[in-house]
């Protein structure tokens, strides 16, 4: 637990001293969203329409855009070496950089998530739910993205790799997230896609890290 | 000899390759406590694969160890909680404070001794620099940072690769002195280095390395 909490507390001690990496992200998810009215229609109908998409795959691109950080760093400096050779599971030390990175990235996706509304004419009761699928389906895209991350960190080009892998095992996610927003606009039942949703969570959690782990093994190997 | 001297750790027909390419075969190699074992070599011929395949980041493609008398297969644990390996990168941080990067790493490494943070650094040298960014040290302070670990550490064996690495005179004799503690409290170290080391008990026992 100790050392849960040190790998924590350090990667978010060096986000708070690299601000830009919590502001990245977060900027990039507003502007893209913002460009959707200018490109297409800014007619809230059409909007409306669109939004859940729009905002649930601009949420999984900023996501995949932070993923190289949360071992590359890691990786080079050196930290990766110790955590390996570290008496704790390995699988600890991954959950807790997993945690540390969607603390990050996905909570201020979750707090910004109102204005994302705002921004795309959604109404109170569906911003509740856009927020309930970004709470639920933001870690499933960190503990994922973690495999994919430690499966190339060893690489020298990784990025575009990355990607390739990821984003397919992003698909449930992005559909169920995205179908729990559309159907609560229908006035349709959307339980079934946040329990989905849930479900992808606490499938993550207990798989992911393990995978991680063993991916990380090999990377450095 | 008067005592038997116990042994520390063994490897037995050592097997690595990287990439293609066989470093070494057949190798053994035996550390009794209280001794130091240099391992030599021109660049590029497996030194720090060694290192690396003791602590388990690189597999060996063969071979065995023996930690304390007991083969280490299923649990690795015990072993890496009796571990200290400082390789070529010192695994800091560079926007934390050499301070905050000791205490990041004895948390994650599980072991404590009774010297504080403080004590470790300011015994490395670092004394007035605990609250400065690691970014903004030199290369030979960051090593120090690195070498306050082995102070902290309650470890019986070291892998050091390359410990004399960017440190000065003062540094490297700091080297010595703790090098030289260790093997007097029961410690093993295994470590890789083109600088001879100079102990009291004479030059540490060398294994050969060729390409």
């Amino acid at each position: 637990m100790r050392a849960f909490v040190a790998v924590t507390r350090r990667d978010l001690l060096l986000a708070v001293r690299r601000r830009s990496e919590i502001a990245n992200p977060l900027l990039f998810m507003l502007i893209v969203i913002s460009l959707f009215p200018l490109g297409i229609s800014p007619a809230p109908e059409t909007l409306r329409l669109i939004a859940p998409g729009i905002i649930w795959v601009v949420a999984l691109l900023s996501v995949l855009l932070t993923l190289e950080s949360m071992f590359r760093a890691d990786f080079d400096d050196g930290s990766l070496e110790q955590m390996l050779v570290s008496p704790h599971p390995l699988a600890l030390l991954v959950t807790a950089k997993i945690a540390a990175h969607w603390l990050v990235t996905g909570l201020p996706l979750l707090l910004v998530s109102p204005l994302l509304g705002a921004l795309t004419h959604l109404n109170a009761a569906t911003t509740v739910v856009l927020a309930a699928s970004l709470a639920l389906g933001t870690p499933v895209l960190s503990f994922v993205g973690a495999i994919g991350v430690a499966l190339t960190v060893g690489l020298r080009r990784g990025g575009a790799l990355l990607s390739l892998l990821v984003l397919p095992l992003y698909i449930p996610t992005l559909i169920f997230g995205a179908n729990a927003v559309s159907a609560v606009m229908d006035g349709l039942p959307y339980h079934g896609q946040l329990m989905m949703l849930g479900a992808f969570l606490l499938f993550s959690l207990a798989l992911a890290p393990l995978a991680a782990a063993a991916a990380l093994r090999i990377s450095m190997n | 000899m008067s005592k038997p001297s116990t042994s520390l750790f063994e490897a037995t027909k050592l097997e690595c390759w990287r990439g293609d390419r066989c470093l070494f075969s057949e190798l053994d190699l035996a550390l009794a406590a209280g001794e130091a074992l240099q391992v030599v070599g021109p660049n590029g011929c497996g030194k720090t694969t060694l290192l690396r395949a003791v602590c388990g980041l690189t597999r060996a493609e063969r071979g065995t160890f023996i930690f304390r008398g007991a083969p280490l297969d299923g649990s690795p644990e015990t072993f890496r909680s009796e571990l200290v390996y400082i390789g070529h990168e010192n695994g800091l941080k560079s926007e934390l404070t050499a301070l905050e990067n000791l205490r990041a790493l004895r948390d994650i490494a599980a072991q404590r001794r009774e010297l504080s943070l403080q004590a470790a650094l300011k015994r490395v040298g670092l004394e007035g620099f605990e609250d400065r960014p690691v970014r903004t040290l030199s290369s030979g302070q960051r090593r120090r940072v690195a070498l306050a670990r082995l102070l902290i550490a309650q470890a019986t064996l070291w892998l050091l690769d390359e410990p004399f690495t960017a440190l000065d005179q003062a540094g490297a004799r700091l080297v010595n002195v703790l090098v030289e503690q260790h093997l007097n409290a029961g410690g093993g170290i295994i470590f890789t280095s083109h600088i001879p080391l100079a102990l009291t008990k004479g030059s540490p026992r060398q294994i050969m390395l060729s390409t």
